[in-house]
């Protein structure tokens, strides 16, 4: 089981200087993709999901940043221990990230074809030393597979010729074009509007069941999630409070954040304002000792301000971090 | 249907009349242009254009010498009787030869070490570059090339290397402060997730987006290289009589001042010329290309 495992980040920490103190951000993050798998983080602005992202590609500045503890294991070998030579293997083989904003993804003063190049040299398939043609032949079937039209004359084109959905898409089209294992999407959509976010939703989903690509989507939403994800993780403050397959999840969700989250979401139809969850995610210079959610938990009991509590197991694939649900602790 | 080169052509050709639309708003920038396109004509076909060609080198015909300007020579002669005006043509050249040897010596070092110090910061690549080149800051510019060229033998060519040796901080300086911002990009780590070598993202994804300022640079540089070349001829340190450098000639002519003003007045009024068009030419390359750091 361990040992299928796509990328298995285990008990990580990590920290950051700044003036007046230490920021505990990550305090003990445990997360697991298998592969082929597409697995949803969600969590309010802040509570680390890019963090734990970023450390995963080791592309947290550091300093402010520093890991003090855990270990990141991407097909078994730690990310956190290899070279850079090591890692940028494995960055081009393995992982490819699509970001928020597709504009600044892309370098404004090279043509998308020129980009779309590099994006397939660098990869696995670049590693049998592809000719330019048949470089340039993956890039414009990476650009098909994204549904862009007339990719040859795509091509030639600045980022600034494209919209923000084109560019997205390009974005996605440079992520699928090395057939990578992992994609990692943070909030892919955001910066779109709601139906073009949609379509590239739709269009994630698309390319990675057909290429059975593993994809880690990072959102705030969960109806993204909903639609996208086969395993959702639940982030506060640093901490995973809550794992299920989707569907258990939205129908049965257990800790109490997880909760709100779901009574948080506006209804189309019922009226009335939604309900968000009182307070706001902790100071991380001196955050609550025990379970990082008790100041704001309506069933905080004595425990919670004591002890942190574990990963507890449920049912099959769902664990919850919560004193109310103690029964068999998984060792997480 | 139109066929894609067709396309492609016209796009180009749009893309340049932009370009020249933006350059010429200003009309200070075309007078720079024009100046700098003048002095490079008369730089080149100096031997063709100057009305004594044989005046540029070691000439003497003391029965018109000191001359004031009059039809004859336009700008006077000077105390052994040679055309300034033939002269500051060859001068010409000299300061031209001068810049461009000056910044095609100096750039690529500056930029390199930038670009390696602002993509590296933090680490000890940085430290080692950039305070090095603070030490280079911290002696004022002229004193520093006074220094250089001094134990070194006064001739252009020397010049030319004390002039490089204070230039090239600056260009460090420039390229530092863009790759540190560009570093952070997203499609800078977008490169690095990739898997690109460093070379592509530091040649490639950095140093493509520093070309408009380096470039800005470099042409309100050429002034500033000419103007220190000439000072350093104007102390005696740069190229000898009786080669015709500008500063050289001022600084001959300034010993019959005022009295016979035409001689260090001229080739002094040709250094602005060709300091000013530089810059304003500068002025312009920079709203064209839009960079804005500069």
């Amino acid at each position: 089981m361990e040992n299928d495992l796509l990328l298995n980040i285990k008990d990580l920490r990590v920290n950051f200087d700044v003036f007046g103190g230490t920021l505990k951000v990550l305090d003990g993050v445990n997360f697991t993709v298998s592969s082929g798998e597409k697995v949803g983080l969600v969590g309010e602005t802040g509570c680390g999901k890019t963090t734990t992202m970023k450390a995963v590609l080791r592309v947290l500045p550091m300093p402010p940043a520093r890991i003090t503890g855990g270990e990141i294991l991407f097909k078994g070998r730690d990310i956190l221990q290899m070279t850079s030579r090591e890692l940028g293997q494995v960055r081009g083989e393995g992982m490819a990230m699509v970001f928020q904003d597709p504009t600044a993804a892309l370098n404004p003063v090279f043509t998308i074809g020129e980009q779309m190049d590099a994006a397939v040299k660098y990869s696995a398939a670049g590693d049998k030393r592809l000719s330019g043609k048949e470089i340039r032949k993956r890039a414009v079937e990476a650009l098909k597979e994204v549904a862009l039209p007339d990719p040859e004359r795509l091509l030639k084109n600045y980022p600034f010729q494209l919209s923000g959905g084109m560019r997205q898409r390009v974005c996605i089209a440079m992520a699928v074009a090395g057939d990578r294992e992992l994609i990692i999407a943070d909030e892919p959509g955001t910066s779109l509007d709601v139906s073009i976010q949609d379509q590239i939703l739709r269009l994630l989903r698309g390319l990675t069941d057909k290429l059975n690509t593993s994809i880690v989507l990072i959102t705030h939403t969960l109806g993204v999630v909903r639609e996208l994800a086969d395993r959702v993780y639940v982030m506060y403050a640093g901490n995973m409070v809550e794992v299920a397959p989707t569907k258990e999840l939205f129908s049965r969700a257990l800790h109490p954040y997880t909760v709100g989250l779901m009574a948080a979401v506006p209804k189309l139809t019922g009226g009335g304002i939604a309900n968000g969850i009182p307070g706001r995610i902790p100071d991380y210079l001196n955050p609550p000792v025990g379970c990082r959610f008790h100041p704001r938990c309506d069933q905080a009991m004595e425990v919670c301000r004591l002890e942190k509590p574990r990963f507890y197991r449920v049912s099959e694939d769902h664990d919850v971090a919560c004193f109310l649900h103690a029964g068999e602790e998984t060792g997480r | 249907m139109v066929s894609a080169k067709a396309l492609v052509s016209a796009q180009r050709r749009e893309d340049l009349q932009r370009s020249w639309y933006k350059f010429s708003r200003n009309r200070l920038s075309i007078v720079g242009l024009s100046t700098v396109l003048l002095v490079t004509f008369l730089a080149v076909f100096a031997p063709l254009v100057a009305p004594y060609p044989e005046h540029a080198s070691a000439f003497v015909d003391f029965a018109n010498a000191s001359r004031s300007p009059c039809p004859t020579y336009p700008f006077g002669t000077d105390v052994v009787g040679r055309d300034i005006m033939s002269r500051i043509f060859f001068g010409f050249r000299f300061s031209l030869v001068m810049g461009v040897v000056v910044l095609s010596l100096v750039v690529p070092p500056g930029v390199i070490l930038g670009l390696v110090a602002g993509y590296y910061q933090g680490t000890w690549l940085d430290t080692v570059i950039m305070r090095t080149t603070d030490i280079f800051l911290a002696v004022p510019p002229l004193v520093l090339a006074l220094a250089i060229c001094s134990v070194l033998t006064p001739n252009l060519f020397n010049a030319m290397i004390a002039v490089s040796l204070m230039w090239w901080p600056w260009y460090c300086r420039l390229v530092y402060g863009l790759a540190s911002t560009l570093r952070s990009e997203f499609f800078v780590v977008s490169a690095e997730l990739l898997g690109a070598s460093k070379f592509h993202i530091l040649f490639r994804e950095i140093l493509a987006n520093c070309v408009s300022p380096i470039f800005t640079k470099i042409s309100l540089d050429m002034g500033w290289v000419i103007l220190i070349g000439a000072s350093l001829s104007f102390v005696g340190l740069g190229a000898q009589p009786p080669t015709p450098d500008l500063g050289t000639m001022v600084a001959d002519g300034s010993k019959y001042l005022p009295d016979q003003w035409w001689i260090a007045v001229f080739p002094a009024l040709a250094i602005v010329l060709v300091v000013l068009g530089f810059n304003l030419l500068g002025d312009g390359l920079r709203d064209m290309l839009g960079a804005e750091e500069v």
